[in-house]
């Protein structure tokens, strides 16, 4: 077993990843940027090492200072959290050159996932149903044509290197893909350095579904069923559940098995997900693979009974994943609510500044992921992320109805919050009914009083 | 609580007219600083929570209900002293090599460009260069000691 992580985060998910650590009994090393000296990770790890001032890429995307910071603790291993350096195969392959276990998959399935082009290839080979486009890069507008013509409109261009929506560009018409393609293949070039772009059916109303896998070093593979995470805004997620109430048991079955081979393909041996889209009548289509933890972890920790943090930890220390894993069905119900400091009236500015009053709800069924607390002045540098709300209950009714309550009495005061957003939505007709697709945020009204 | 956070507060108690000094944080307990006519003392009660274990794990821990004694120092702690800090983390060395004079001694005058120390980093020597003119009151560190960024490393009165 491990003895000694050093954690390459900050924030719940780095209080998150302390906690499993002392239930596994290995020693903690925290890492904090200037603004975060008095952050709760900081406080609850064994040992903490300031790492540089508040910029990220001075201080959490600060690679050498992130390994000098293992070495003169002595971590056998770092872990790398969501977000930051966690889909780094870069900073994987450093790790490994410093004798330091990265607590994931191999560099090399993390480049592979992270090439989406190549990512959907590599689906395709292991007989998971791929969205119908191009094989690959589209090098020029002629092959974009010819492409558009066999899968027909409307279609999306894609970056390949990229992700959070950008370099994208829906295409509904012949007139719009010159124009179309031409900004693509430049907003890619300057967000991401690679200006390779892919092409896509779009599909209109489509659900994003995924599935959440844990892998080991010895070829074993197991499914943690799914995740309807299509309430979305711009590509961000706010809020999550599961199971989906649009995925019946044989889609279900059908799910699992894709992405356990599309794992299987690539030898996947960590904790990870792939992304589908759902369209109307049932039929899904390979988006995207997340080699990492992700922040709605717990809604499947929570229907199907592990500890995806510490079955993280135990795999990257070689053991073997228990095989009465694979036989185990999700229980209940369970949803996240991401509660992040912004005001939806304002557009969802951020909302940094000093918690004057902090309240969390609890009892049957209540979790709350946060390293917030009473007078915790919320940094302007970092994620807008305040607290996981996750309910979980018998069945989807009572799973809405607890996390409404939950919602009542979470006080959080001085900053703005998404708190009133959520309540919005979880009281919405078309939501309680499941009745909903990505676009459903897209017409909402967001002005109401910013809860403060 | 760091011991360099309760340096910082008994240093607060020594220079100024402060009899007695206590925070409480309900993660990590309480601690009183108090002066006598002769010494400032620390004390540092640990949070009453029955599984909470910060306190004994804070980096460079102080023992539980330890007490800290800290005579007015010898160093005067002039206003005007200004702290040369660690630029990164990794592992200080006086000397450029295990058996070699160090690169500068207390009492040394520095200049813009002098190497002050090496600091160690994924099996890299890096020189630290002075930045100002002055004369070197304290080395705050020992040799093969471990520095986050930021960590103060020389006290220079500047000239």
């Amino acid at each position: 077993m491990l003895k000694k992580i050093l954690i390459a985060n900050r924030g719940e998910i780095a209080l998150r990843i302390i906690r499993a650590c002392k239930e596994l009994n290995i020693e903690t090393v925290a890492v904090y940027s200037e603004p975060d000296a008095d952050s709760l990770h900081v406080h609850f790890a064994n040992e903490a090492v300031c790492i540089g001032p508040a910029p990220s890429h001075l201080s959490y995307l600060n690679i050498p200072h992130l390994i000098s910071a293992a070495e003169i603790t002595n971590a056998d291993s770092i872990h790398p959290g969501y977000g930051f350096l966690a889909e780094s195969a870069h900073f994987a392959e450093i790790c490994e050159s410093c004798n330091i276990k990265f607590i994931g998959p191999d560099p090399h399935v993390i480049t592979k996932m992270g090439d989406k082009a190549f990512a959907k290839d590599s689906m395709k080979k292991a007989g998971v149903p791929v969205i119908p486009g191009s094989d690959g890069v589209v090098k020029d507008i002629t092959t974009a044509l010819k492409i558009v013509q066999e899968i027909g409109y409307p279609v999306i261009i894609k970056a390949s290197a990229g992700g959070g929506g950008r370099g994208m560009r829906v295409v509904h018409s012949p007139e719009e893909l010159d124009n179309a393609f031409n900004a693509a293949g430049s907003e890619a070039e300057s967000a991401f350095k690679n200006s390779s772009l892919y092409i896509e059916k779009y599909f209109e109303n489509p659900r994003h579904i995924e599935i959440q896998l844990l892998g080991d070093n010895h070829g074993n593979i197991i499914s943690l069923g799914e995740r309807e995470c299509s309430i979305q805004r711009k590509h961000q997620k706010l809020i999550e559940e599961s199971p989906s109430p649009a995925v019946t048991q044989e889609v279900r079955n059908k799910m699992n098995t894709a992405a356990i081979k599309g794992a299987q393909g690539v030898n996947y041996n960590s904790a990870g997900t792939i992304e589908f889209l759902m369209d109307e009548t049932g039929y899904f289509y390979f988006m995207e693979m997340n080699t990492r933890i992700q922040v709605e972890h717990p809604v499947s920790e929570f229907v199907f009974g592990i500890d995806l943090i510490k079955e993280q930890i135990k795999v990257a220390s070689n053991e073997k994943l228990d095989e009465k894993m694979k036989n185990y069905k999700l229980r209940g119900h369970a949803i996240e609510c991401r509660i992040n400091a912004e005001d939806p009236s304002k557009d969802f500015r951020p909302s940094p500044g000093k918690i004057t009053s902090f309240h969390v709800p609890g009892g049957l069924g209540v979790r709350v992921d946060t390293h917030a607390y009473d007078q915790y002045v919320i940094p302007s540098y970092y994620d807008s992320l305040v607290a996981k709300l996750i309910t979980h209950g018998k069945d989807r009714e009572e799973a809405i109805v607890r996390m409404l309550w939950a919602l009542d009495e979470f006080i959080i005061e001085g900053v703005s919050t998404t708190i009133p957003l959520h309540k919005k939505i979880l009281n919405n007709e078309n939501f309680r009914n499941g009745d909903f697709n990505t676009k459903f945020l897209e017409n909402f009204d967001f002005n109401f009083e910013g809860g403060k | 609580m760091r011991a360099k956070e309760i340096r910082e507060f008994v240093k607060i108690v020594e220079e100024s007219n402060v009899g007695e000094l206590e925070i409480t944080r309900w993660w990590w307990g309480k601690i009183r600083i108090s002066k006598s006519s002769s010494h400032v003392t620390a004390m540092i009660s640990p949070a009453n929570i029955a599984e909470n274990t910060t306190i004994s794990q804070a980096s460079k821990p102080v023992a539980k209900n330890a007490v800290v004694e800290e005579t007015p120092a010898a160093q005067t702690e002039e206003s005007n002293l200004i702290e040369i800090k660690a630029p990164m983390v990794g592992t200080f060395y006086r000397a450029p090599a295990p058996d070699a004079e160090p690169y500068i001694k207390e009492g040394e005058n520095v200049s813009p460009g002098k190497v002050l120390c090496i600091i160690e980093a994924m099996k890299l020597m890096n020189e630290i260069e002075a930045e100002i003119k002055g004369k070197i009151v304290k080395i705050l560190v020992d040799n093969t000691q471990p520095v986050e960024y930021n960590q103060p490393l020389f006290l220079v009165e500047p000239s």
